[in-house]
């Protein structure tokens, strides 16, 4: 289905969020480093939405924290101290945080302030310890090219990367907070991004100018892309954690085929005339009709002692299955909702029952107790009295909002490019100064000595690297937009390997491994180098890198040699290659016989395959051709 | 500096006072060709005089260097919040009564996120409206008795907490709160441990470490704890209520008089030095810790013995410390000086004479230990022996800082020498535990 975006009128505005590589993190000096291990500490914790001077307290924020909401931080003591514990006022701010971003904010032709001011961004979902994230602007202005478009850059800011969640178990929510405090910048586009492919380019361009100053981390989640998506007849949406490029463009495709049929949705609702009156807040309880269910989850509810609640939804029968985008349905939004509000595992709903061992005769029954008609739906959910009953209440406004077309909201991401559900979209930004951080002073003469010697821009790099390194446009392009794009340089002028292979190793090879799992961050840019001197000076094939790279990421900092050594991918000399062929030569005597010199292409095939990695193939061409001329003549 | 610009001075406050535009008003600042917009937001007072302040609409806050040709104009007059507390929740009758007293240190505040300014809520309706859970455990009576940071409250401040405190036990409350900064906390509830005895009910010293505009403060859980102990607690004690450890799990009831702040910013600050809390609470259950206390008894007779006699010092030892030290007090009728020794409880033999000297002088001159945890004793070594003997008291396991409280509150009863040598060695409000146990000093916890 292809869609004219321009005729939709879609608006995209991106956030591009991006950890730096820095030494220490933003307001302490632990290592900005995440942990695998069992954590060392852990502590638990409430937040508390804290009112404003208008005696407003946001209310989803309240609501979680009625709710008992806790939150079991997990840390371990290399990179957590009292301050991401929120036991320790902040120190002072990175400075080498700052000057990469004041770099990307010149480089984005952006101004950066006077003074920089850490601001306190309420966040109570648990993700910073403080229950606020600390942010400040570093520049304002600017803008991207995009095909010759100028698309203008809000502000460049640096902030503190929040806790990542692990998992959430009924009231307590997991955080293990080893990310939180690595300096993230986040650049703001204007919201002037007419299609898909274009939020996409714009992503891609940004970037690259991240990339281009060599001081942002690499490796999957250290940079996060941000969507506000928006059409005139549907909603602003905020999509959260896009961590694939590749994904913009479709997460953005994705979300207004969502919107496009929720509109279709409501038309059709329309046409069949509900009201907001209509759809009852009347929950019942329909527990009597599962006793003897075969459905384990409502089963076991029930043995828990817990209710089954049923609300009607009128003329809703055939909408709840109606597939929004991939795997999203109707039904699925309000699951979401019910999770969210009552933290209930799951809602059922009729059209997509009989399933799930709950059978005809069950749905029959339940249609009869809660008195729906054939074009009726009924959703129930099988949990306590109270969450129940905010898991109902939930499904109820969500199906009101459905007659209204899209809800505003925030969604959060989902690797396939689809998104689910997060929590309604916060009011204005609720920001007050932190007054722990003094404020930064940013002199003129600072910002010209950055300004004289700015990383070169990639558009400028793009051409050098087809001029200079005879590369292709394909491969320059995969180049700029590679995490290994100011390695790349490093290497090629002086490794004796050609340019273009060591290209495709780090673009091409390098995202083939990735997507087979290897953990490439684990290696470091010098044993990237060392493999390609290794390589240039013939101690090792080339064709042995991807196993060479493989190894060396499950081994942390060994050396080149150690792994060739280890996977017996050490050079064979002259000698060792000639006597290779005198066997197999011997072995293959009466074939030689009959060819004669036509039967090198075979041979060299087979020797090939025996010292895959270990030769390269001139010299194994040029002694097996001796090789042969011997043997035909001896013979 | 100015009032209705705090934190301007200088070439800012020029620029702003000729633009009219105050606190809160919507500014545009026009510098070398770019425009700013955004509202005018108070300064820093440590600030330079070269930056005004203002909040864009993204809700940042930048600071913008005036030059010469800065212009700044006022396009829109700021709204004042009004603040709407919400409903106010009945008040239950069946529920016991308890004050809360605040001596400084903002226990409960709202924000403005407009200007950022961080107000305190102090008041009965401003607590139940921060802290809702408030109206579900006790019927709250607030008294603001002073806005004090709490490094500026001194001994003529602890009587005036404890009148004001006795005052409201005398008319029956079944607990009193009293939120304090946490600095000097431990010394005031030393003060109010000797200045309340024979109490009927309990009253608990609170205070935060976190300040409490956070989602994550700690005051909100401290507060709740402080006012359900003050509300049902079986104990009729002076206590401080804070976290148990980092997590929002236990809140822990420390003697007034054994307790210390030991560390600068963590939640779990406060430790009971050489004895354990008096209780804890967890998940709505008080746990007694200790094998005797004093059990609340409302038909009990509180005894108010507010007096404390402020020539009373603290010295603490320390190499090289300059004897004349000791003799300036004397020279100043001091009436006892507090030594906080090294180890068992020595200073330099080059100290001795000022202290023989002091002694001979009529002041009192009691021993305790820099090692915070353990108790003195002067017999060990002949450096101990030789101070004894010069009548130097040695004051068992006191706390340095409840010693200096203590006698400045026994000089407030008398002023007779050796009845005050009697009154400090003999235990009021369980500032001296006559056994020394293994328990205390940062046990590993598994
Ligand atoms: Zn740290």
């Amino acid at each position: 289905m292809s869609i004219d975006y321009s005729k939709i009128g879609l608006k995209v505005g991106l956030e591009i969020h991006q950890q730096l590589d820095t030494s220490e993190k933003l307001f302490c000096s632990c290592t900005p480093q995440l942990f695998k291990d069992e954590p060392e500490i852990t502590f638990l914790r409430r937040l508390r939405p804290t009112q404003s001077e208008l005696g407003q307290i946001d209310p989803a924020a309240f609501f979680e924290f009625q709710k008992g909401i806790r939150i079991l931080y997990e840390a371990n003591k290399e990179t957590v101290c009292l301050v991401e514990m929120d036991e320790e006022p902040p120190h002072d701010l990175n400075m080498e945080a700052v000057e990469t971003s004041l770099v990307v904010a010149l480089m984005l032709d952006g101004n950066p302030v006077d003074e920089i001011h850490v601001m306190r961004k309420t966040v109570i979902d648990g993700s910073n310890t403080t229950g606020f994230q600390r942010t400040c602007v570093i520049a304002l202005k600017g803008d991207v090219k995009v095909d010759g478009k100028r698309v203008p850059i809000q502000h460049v800011s640096l902030e503190e990367d929040a806790a990542r969640k692990i998992d959430e178990k009924g009231s307590v929510i997991r955080y293990r907070i080893d990310r939180l405090g690595i300096p993230l910048i986040e650049i703001a586009t204007a919201p002037v991004l007419y299609s898909p492919k274009e939020a996409e380019k714009a992503a891609l361009a940004i970037g690259r100018i991240l990339r281009a100053t060599g001081r942002v981390k690499r490796g999957l989640g250290t940079i996060r892309q941000d969507l506000n998506v928006s059409i005139p007849d549907g909603a602003l949406v905020e999509i959260k954690g896009v961590q694939e490029l590749e994904l913009v463009s479709k997460a953005i495709e994705l979300e207004v085929q969502r919107q496009l049929n929720l509109l279709k949705i409501r038309d059709e609702l329309k046409k069949r005339e509900v009201t907001a009156k209509s759809i009852k807040e009347k929950y019942e309880d329909v527990t009597s009709i599962f006793e003897k269910t075969k459905c384990r989850v409502v089963q076991k509810a029930i043995s828990d002692g817990k209710q089954v609640l049923a609300v009607l939804l009128p003329k809703f029968a055939g909408l709840l299955k109606t597939e929004l985008m991939p795997g999203v349905r109707l039904g699925t939004e309000m699951a979401n909702r019910a999770h969210f509000w009552g933290r209930v595992g799951g809602i059922f709903h009729t059209d997509e029952l009989p399933a799930y061992g709950i059978t005809d005769g069950e749905v029959r029954e339940l249609r009869e107790l809660v008195k729906a008609e054939s074009e009726d739906a009924v959703v129930f959910v099988a949990d306590n009295l109270e969450n129940a009953t905010d898991a109902l209440r939930a499904v109820v406004e969500r199906a009101r909002e459905t007659l209204l077309g899209v809800p505003e909201e925030t969604r959060g991401a989902n690797p396939d490019g689809t998104t689910r559900y997060m929590r309604p979209r916060p009011g204005a930004a609720r920001m007050y100064p932190e007054t722990d951080v003094p404020p930064i002073r940013i002199n003129e003469e600072y910002v010209h000595k950055l300004r004289d010697h700015l990383p070169e821009l990639p558009k400028r790099k793009m051409k050098r690297l087809m001029k200079e390194y005879k590369l292709n446009e394909k491969l320059a392009s995969q180049v700029l937009n590679s995490e290994y794009a100011l390695l790349f340089e490093e290497v090629a002028s002086e490794s004796a390997v050609s340019p273009t292979t060591i290209a495709a190793v780090l673009t091409e090879t390098m995202k083939a491994l990735r997507r087979d799992g290897v953990e490439l961050d684990k290696i470091r840019n010098e044993q990237i180098e060392e493999l390609f001197s290794f390589v240039g000076a013939g101690k090792t094939a080339k064709e042995a890198i991807p196993d060479i790279l493989t190894w060396l990421s499950k081994h942390e900092r060994a050396s080149v040699k150690a792994a060739t050594e280890s996977l017996g991918l050490t050079m064979l000399s002259e000698a060792e290659i000639a006597k290779i062929i005198i066997d197999l030569l011997q072995e293959n005597a009466q074939l030689v016989k009959e060819r004669g010199k036509a039967a090198f292409g075979m041979l060299m095939g087979l020797v090939m395959r025996k010292v895959r990695g270990r030769a390269n193939a001139e010299m194994v061409n040029k002694v097996l051709r001796r090789k042969l001329e011997e043997f035909v003549r001896k013979s | 500096m100015s009032e209705e610009f705090p934190g301007y001075k200088g070439e800012a406050l020029k620029l702003l006072k000729k633009a009219k535009a105050e606190i809160g008003d919507i500014v545009r600042v026009i510098k070398n060709g770019e425009t700013f917009e955004g509202i005018l937001i108070p300064r820093s007072e440590y600030g330079d005089e070269k930056h005004i302040v203002i909040k864009l609409r993204s809700g940042y806050n930048i600071g913008i260097c005036i030059t010469l040709t800065t212009q700044i104009e006022k396009v829109g007059v700021g709204v004042k919040p009004t603040f709407a507390a919400s409903l106010l929740p009945e008040q239950r009758p069946d529920l016991p009564k308890v004050t809360i007293i605040s001596t400084g240190g903002t226990i409960a505040s709202r924000v403005d996120y407009r200007t950022g300014g961080v107000r305190p809520a102090l008041s009965a309706s401003d607590l139940y409206s921060v802290v809702p859970e408030l109206s579900e455990i006790a019927r709250i009576d607030a008294e603001i008795l002073f806005s004090l940071f709490s490094e500026n409250i001194t001994a003529k401040h602890w009587a005036e907490i404890a009148k004001t405190t006795a005052r409201h036990i005398e008319d029956g409350v079944a607990g009193v709160v009293i939120a304090h900064g946490t600095d000097t906390l431990g010394y005031t509830a030393a003060a109010l441990s000797f200045a309340l005895q024979n109490l009927p009910v309990p009253v608990i010293m609170v205070a935060s470490q976190r300040s409490a505009d956070r989602p994550s403060s700690d005051a909100a859980t401290n507060l709740i704890g402080a006012v359900k102990a003050a509300a049902k607690a079986p104990f009729a004690e002076v206590v401080v209520a804070m976290h148990e450890t980092v997590s929002d799990k236990a809140i822990v009831f420390h003697r007034g008089t054994k307790v210390r702040k030991c560390h600068t910013s963590r939640r779990d600050t406060f430790q009971s030095i050489n004895a354990s809390p008096l209780a804890k609470m967890e998940n709505e259950k008080f746990f007694i810790l200790v094998k005797d206390f004093n059990k609340r008894d409302s038909s009990r007779n509180l005894v108010l013995k507010p007096i404390f006699d402020e020539k009373v010092a603290l010295v603490k030892f320390s190499p090289s410390l300059d004897p004349q030290l000791i003799d300036w007090y004397v020279s100043k009728d001091f009436k006892g000086v507090v030594l906080e020794g090294t180890g068992l409880g020595h200073v330099g033999g080059y100290c001795f004479s000022a202290v023989k000297n002091a002694i001979y002088n009529g002041v009192l001159v009691a021993m305790t230990s820099q090692c915070i945890w353990g108790r003195v004793n002067m017999n060990v070594y002949n450096q101990g022996r030789d101070l004894l003997a010069s009548g130097v008291i040695p004051l068992e396991d006191m706390l340095p800082e409840t010693a200096l409280v203590k006698l400045m509150w026994v000089f407030g009863q008398t002023s007779d020498v050796d009845e005050a040598k009697r009154l400090m060695l003999t235990n009021i409000a369980h500032e001296i535990s006559p056994r020394s146990l293994h328990e205390g000093i940062r046990e590993e916890k598994p």
